[in-house]
């Protein structure tokens, strides 16, 4: 059987800024000043942490991986031997090594990249491979909005262990999200959605023994689509469909140009407009009946709000609560925990209106009835 | 309560001072404070009106025997019923290895302390994929119609198409089954149309199935040999048909003739269903059936079955056999609605003991007792068909049944039946009720257990009823 | 007294055959039984008989099943029973939502070995079968009174089917009223996969509930659930966590309040016998499984029943024949009203099953029922507490809850503590003689889950005995988690690495598709 080569990357810095209370650690001024507050690099020892539950599959492996501290440091740690590729420049790592790692790593064949960050390193992974290769996030920065990291270092390993022993993983895309970091430290969140990375589905609800446990992915999603395409039917009615992994497929079914990041408007199947922005989308929608479809995005759960600030709350308010679709799997669902599904419009009004138990479109005729909060 | 403290067998807690002990343990002062979550207005507040416990094991037993006595049965009878439950003589070893506890009283436990179980059920599958020649089988479903209507389902979604031919000569109790089960809600799921028979010979039209089959047909099924008993001698221009429409062939057949008769793939047969009672199971009114359905090894079908499958691998240890779920996702137990249809417990120890039967049998066995049964089955219509006034309507060869037509002797089929009765015989099913344009008729099945003496038993008897 | 159950480990090991797959047996020429031949004058007068059948549908090549002897079959499956932990073997707490009670061996001898069972034909006129009839008609008052509904079919083969024979007969409710809009039922996610998927079968879309902090689901989801387009809520109470959810007439009322059906089901039931009713609670239907309730053993999975009931007012749908009494004699109509949903099943069911039912229900009457229910609850609150002491196991959901018969408890923190998984922990199991338990239904809402249900059948010390087993487990997952990880060691086979039997090229459901496979990998 030939090994499958996985590439590792750390970014040392990541997190850094959380244990000294910056909220991020974008830039390198905020380092700086992390540093002088005692900070210290955990991203290499949370990836040990992972590459732990991996070693034992070593012979079915071939790790490529960047010096020091970008990943030697952790597959050492982990005792797994590993090949350094490339060099860094100067002391502090940046985000040309995270992205110049995973392009060389992807060259070199790696079949799976495992990476230890926040919301910042999966931008860099998302422009460097795209949705190219597959990543896997290891959980270590202060912002995880994004939905490509495994719940902990441990269950990250694992997951690498069943790829090493050729366990049928599903690849899904997943959103990277990222906020504004410097709003964020001045308490405000602005949300964006930069795009999407393919990532091993995580069946942590389900037994090892079983070989699939929730309803595959890709079925759950056509179901979802066409639940939404079946509410389409109604010729004069708008669609302003929301960004996201769940909403995405809509447009691809109806075979409309999709701009992925942004809120695209149909009605009777057309394409009225891609990448609306809130103005626009008000102007579309006029004195017609419409429909919004929003989904979770990111890691969190919110339904509006992040990365679908297009959405506003007077479109919200034109539209009507009712109009409103909400589509998610139910695996989403279930990972949330029990923890709502959040609004965040800015308009605290509104949060309170559209907070409450709500129907969920989870699938062709199959609905979830679950809670909203704000 | 009862006066009487009565400690019972089956519940050791019974025992009062082991019961006060335990509530103490947990914090309660009385049974009630556990169901402190049940509304008041719940709780029922009387002692069931439920007839007074026989409580020791022999008076239980004896009451039980007094009740059973009231029955009569097909060991101190002659019997000729059939219908979908037929009499064959079941071997010891498959009544032994269906009784054993383990078997009784496993269930859901997953492949290592329940190994056996696993591969019991594998090789179930294993066995009747060979009888069949087919690959692919699933855990065993309810019964024969429960079978035929999955397959029904399985071939609308593998077609993409939601209507299916279905001979009128079917089991009526077949085709309640399958009606309810493609049943939606103001139209059915999937529809279902009738396809005329000749009923003298019990074929199937094939000019009426030609014009009847469109591209919105998922399958056709055909029961092979037919719930009339005759075997369907244009099965392999049926299967062309279907196929040239881009329909499945749905084949329902019985598993104890497929040792003589063709299994249904080798006449073009997609789907293969039934029902292997007759593979080691007793008749106990009808406790022992279990379905069956068999496709090819191609994932169009592989995941469309809804019950669960058991597929083998190997253990951490080289050579060491052991085995896992296949595509649980399919499975109402991995995906709850969007999984295919829905599963649950079904026959697994009666799919055992088939597994048992088959291992028995081999392929000698098999292919001897279906030449018997065509034998036997051939001698009973043939010396039936001498009686005056009675007559074997079919030309058509047929396997362990056959049609018996009463017309000519003036009596109807209830009043031969309940004279027959009198002589410890139990006559073939009244088919009257359910076919008219046969009239009275009634359907006799003669399986390997009725000898030749028992043979001239009912012909002498008839020959008296008729009269 | 014995030895101490509290700390007491048996030194098990299970029977290891290492059988080889039957089919590998083959010794050509071997035979396991011999058939009977037609006698001579039979042969004289008809032939062959084979002469008849077309060539085209006469079968050219015997069947290649393997040629075995008889004591090398009954080995074989002798063993296989033996590598089987039934019931009858072990402390079966393990398999919760299953109610894996004893079944009385003396249901099981007269079922199996009395002629009047064992050798009757269902379709025997009337008059030949009324000790079966019998049975059937009391079983039916049993259920009735258990209940407080008013008509039972004992026709589904399980307690799926039945599900399905509940939502059936609320479609052809509403399709008889000419009411066609209502497309949706409502089910909750701790509700068995069936209440789902049944609804779906039968052509519904599928609204589900979620629990909240409670362990069920809040009124207001439920409000929120219902409309004019919601034909019934299949619901069941105490849900799977073992939570009763006070509020269940409350659903029942919104749903009504639309004009939807409520269908309960009752596959938890082992704690309630005696004590509530789906009456009381207002459910228009409810479906028992009489193999878990009431001690018809599981039997690898079936035959089962699942003994469906309704308010008179459905009588009309319910499934045909039914039993009849006129006082003396019981008879079988098979006509009913037109608005029956005809059949769910051939014949009359698992008829043995309702013998075995109506004894155990006979040997019990109304105290001993209560008796179970009790003696079940006690069993799982006194597991509960002596669980609640195991390093690693969490209660999730309304800690401070009294529990009915069963728990589902979560390995959370002992996963998040060590990296040992349910998973692990239910193949470490099997090494101390324990039936695996049964985690969870999907998807898993409870990390981690592992469900018990203690029913009535176990004593004291079987259930310390148990206790002391996951105590020991928790311990070595804590200081050697290799130990459990690699589990089993002591079972009839070793772990099954993380398998990846769904790829098309190696599903192997049968010998004969393994064989192909094998040749093609090698050949390739």
């Amino acid at each position: 059987m030939p090994r499958r080569t996985l590439g590792v990357i750390v970014n040392p810095v990541a997190g850094m800024g959380g244990r000294v209370g910056l909220k991020g650690s974008d830039g390198v001024e905020i380092l700086r000043r992390a540093r002088e507050l005692g900070a210290r690099p955990e991203a290499p020892g949370r990836m040990a942490q992972a590459l732990k539950a991996v070693s034992q599959f070593q012979d079915q492996a071939r790790i490529l991986t960047y010096p020091g501290q970008m990943g030697e440091k952790s597959c050492t740690l982990a005792g797994l031997p590993a090949t350094v590729i490339g060099r860094t420049e100067g002391e502090e790592t940046a985000p040309e090594d995270t992205r110049r790692a995973a392009r060389q790593m992807a060259a070199a064949g790696a079949d799976l990249i495992l990476f230890a960050g926040g919301d910042g390193t999966a931008r860099d992974l998302y422009h460097a491979v795209g949705e190219e290769v597959p990543v896997l996030g290891v959980p270590a920065g202060v912002k995880i909005h994004s939905a490509v990291y495994a719940v902990t270092p441990r269950s990250a390993g694992e997951l690498v262990a069943l790829w090493l022993q050729r366990h049928l993983l599903r690849m899904r895309s997943s959103e990277v999200m990222d906020i504004d970091e410097e709003a964020f430290r001045a308490g405000v969140v602005r949300a964006k959605l930069y795009g999407y990375l393919q990532v091993p589905e995580e069946n942590r609800f389900v037994q090892n023994v079983k070989a699939g446990g929730v309803v595959h992915e890709a079925e759950a999603l056509q179901g979802i689509c066409a639940e939404v395409l079946r509410a389409m039917e109604d010729p004069d009615c708008i669609f302003a469909v929301g960004p996201g992994t769940t909403t995405r497929g809509i447009l691809q079914a109806l075979e409309l140009e999709n701009t992925l990041l942004g809120v695209d408007v149909v009605r009777n199947r057309k394409l009225l407009a891609n990448d609306v922005t809130a103005r626009q989308l008000l102007d579309l929608i006029g004195g017609n009946r419409a429909k919004v479809v929003v989904t979770a995005i990111g890691g969190q759960g919110h339904i509006l709000g992040r990365g679908n600030q297009q959405i506003s709350p007077e479109i919200i308010r034109q539209v009507g609560r009712e109009n409103l679709l909400i589509v998610a799997t139910k695996e989403k669902l279930v990972s949330l925990g029990g923890r709502p599904l959040l609004v965040d419009t800015g308009d605290a009004a509104l949060d309170q209106e559209l907070s409450g138990y709500t129907r969920i479109i989870t699938g062709y005729g199959d609905y979830v009835i679950y809670k909203v909060g704000y | 309560m009862s006066q009487r403290r009565i400690v019972y067998p089956y519940i050791p807690n019974s025992v009062p001072e082991i019961k006060a002990q335990m509530l103490k343990e947990v914090g309660a002062r009385d049974i009630m404070d556990l169901y402190a979550e049940i509304p008041d207005e719940l709780i029922l507040k009387r002692r069931m009106d439920l007839p007074e416990p026989i409580l020791d094991e022999y008076s239980l037993k004896r009451h039980l025997e007094e009740i059973l006595d009231r029955n009569r049965n097909c060991d101190d009878h002659l019997n000729f019923l059939g219908a979908g439950c037929a009499q064959h003589h079941v071997p010891a070893v498959c009544d032994e290895i269906s009784s054993r506890g383990e078997f009784v009283t496993a269930y859901v436990g997953e492949p290592y302390a329940d190994h056996g179980k696993w591969q019991a059920l594998f090789e179930y599958a294993s066995l009747m994929g060979e009888l069949l020649d087919m690959d692919v089988l699933s855990c065993p479903l309810y019964d024969g119609p429960s079978a035929a209507a999955t397959s029904l389902r399985m071939a609308s979604r593998t077609t993409g198409r939601n209507e299916v031919l279905v001979p009128g000569s079917a089991s009526p109790d077949l085709m309640a089954v399958v009606r309810n089960y493609l049943g939606g809600i103001g139209e059915p799921q999937v529809s279902i149309r009738t396809i005329d028979f000749d009923p003298g010979s019990g074929l199937l039209d094939l000019d009426q199935l030609r014009s009847a089959i469109s591209s919105n047909t998922a399958a056709v099924l055909i029961e092979n040999p037919g719930y009339l008993g005759n075997i369907e001698t244009r099965a392999e221009e049926i299967g062309e048909i279907a196929r040239n429409a881009g329909a499945e062939f749905v084949v329902y057949t019985d598993p104890i003739s497929l040792g003589v008769l063709a299994p249904p793939v080798h006449y073009g047969g997609t789907f293969a269903c039934g029902d292997f009672q007759p593979l080691g199971m007793h008749i106990q009114c009808g406790g022992g059936q279990g379905g069956f359905i068999a496709t090819h090894d191609d994932m169009r079908y592989v995941a469309e079955f809804k019950d669960l499958m058991f597929g083998i691998t190997e253990t951490v240890k080289e050579g060491e056999w052991g085995f896992g779920e296949v595509l649980f996702d399919r499975t109402s137990y991995g995906s709850r609605e969007q999984g295919k249809e829905y599963t649950g417990t079904t026959t697994g120890l009666w799919a055992i003991t088939a597994g048992v039967y088959l291992a028995l049998m081999g392929p000698k066995g098999m292919e001897e007792i279906g030449r018997t049964i065509l034998q036997k089955s051939q001698y009973a219509a043939r010396q039936i068909g001498g009686i005056p006034g009675v007559r074997v309507a079919s030309e058509t060869p047929f396997f362990k049944e056959f049609v018996v037509n009463f017309d000519g002797t003036g009596k109807s089929v209830g009043e031969i039946n309940a004279a027959l009765l009198d002589r410890k015989i139990f006559g073939g099913k009244d088919i009257s009720g359910e076919f008219p344009q046969l009239g009275q008729s009634a359907l006799y099945c003669v399986t390997e257990r009725i000898t030749q003496d028992d043979i001239h038993t009912l012909v002498q008897a008839l020959g008296e009823c008729c009269s | 007294m014995g030895r101490d159950r509290e700390t007491l480990l048996r030194k098990y090991h299970q029977a290891r055959w290492d059988e080889e797959i039957i089919c590998e047996m083959d010794v050509p020429g071997e035979r396991g039984i011999l058939v009977p031949e037609a006698e001579a004058g039979i042969q004289e007068a008809v032939g062959d008989g084979t002469s008849r059948i077309p060539e085209n549908l006469r079968r050219k090549q015997p069947p290649a099943l393997p040629e075995i002897n008889q004591m090398r079959v009954n080995r074989h499956y002798m063993r296989l029973s033996q590598e089987t932990l039934g019931t009858d073997v072990n402390i079966d707490i393990s398999q919760g939502t299953c109610t894996m009670k004893y079944s009385p061996k003396i249901q099981e001898h007269v079922a199996t070995r009395n002629p009047g069972m064992a050798e009757i034909h269902p379709l025997q006129d009337e008059s030949t079968i009324q000790g079966i009839l019998h049975v059937y008609y009391q079983f039916e008052q049993f259920l009735k009174e258990i209940s407080g509904l008013d008509r039972f079919s004992f026709q589904p083969g399980g307690g799926a089917q039945g599900v399905f024979t509940n939502a059936s007969m609320v479609r052809a409710y509403h399709a008889s009223r000419g009411d066609h809009q209502r497309d949706e039922v409502i089910t909750t996610m701790f509700s068995h996969p069936c209440d789902a998927a049944t609804g779906a079968t039968a052509g519904y879309k599928v609204v589900t509930l979620m629990p909240d902090d409670t362990g069920y689901p809040h009124v207001d989801a439920m409000k929120a659930a219902v409309s004019e387009r919601t034909a019934g809520i299949f619901i069941t109470n105490p849900e799977d966590t073992g939570l009763y959810n006070p509020q269940i007439k409350e659903f029942v009322d919104i749903a009504h309040g639309v004009g939807a059906l409520c269908s309960y089901d009752q596959a938890n039931a082992n704690g309630l016998l005696g004590i509530a009713r789906a009456k009381e609670a207002g459910f228009d239907l409810c479906h028992f499984n009489v193999h878990k309730t009431f001690s018809m053993p599981h039997a690898c999975m079936g035959p089962a029943i699942g003994a469906v009931g309704v308010v008179d007012e459905l009588k009309r749908y319910l499934p045909l024949p039914r039993v009849e009494f006129d006082g003396e004699r019981y008879t079988l109509d098979y006509r009913g009203e037109p608005e029956s949903i005809g059949r769910v099943r051939s014949f009359l069911g698992n008829a043995q099953g309702v013998l075995k039912a109506y004894a155990w229900v006979m040997q019990l009457g109304a105290d001993g029922l209560r008796e179970v229910a009790e003696c079940s609850v006690l069993n799982n609150n006194y597991m509960l507490k002596k669980l609640s002491e195991v390093p690693g196991v969490v209660i999730q959901y309304s800690e401070e809850k009294r529990r009915l018969e069963q728990v589902r408890y979560s390995w959370g923190k002992l996963n998040r503590d060590t990296g040992v998984g349910t998973d692990d922990i239910n193949r470490r199991i099997a090494d101390y003689g324990i039936q695996h338990y049964w985690p969870s239904h999907h998807p898993w809402i409870v990390p981690e889950p592992f469900t018990l249900e203690p029913c009535e059948s176990y004593s004291k010390d079987d259930i310390d005995e148990y206790v002391a087993v996951l105590r020991q487990i928790s311990k070595e997952a804590y200081e050697n988690p290799e130990l459990v990880k690699s589990a089993p060691h002591n079972s009839a086979i070793h772990k099954v690495p993380a398998p990846s039997i769904d790829e098309p090229e190696r599903i192997a459901v049968t010998w004969r598709q393994y064989v192909k496979k094998q040749a093609a990998k090698n050949s390739g």
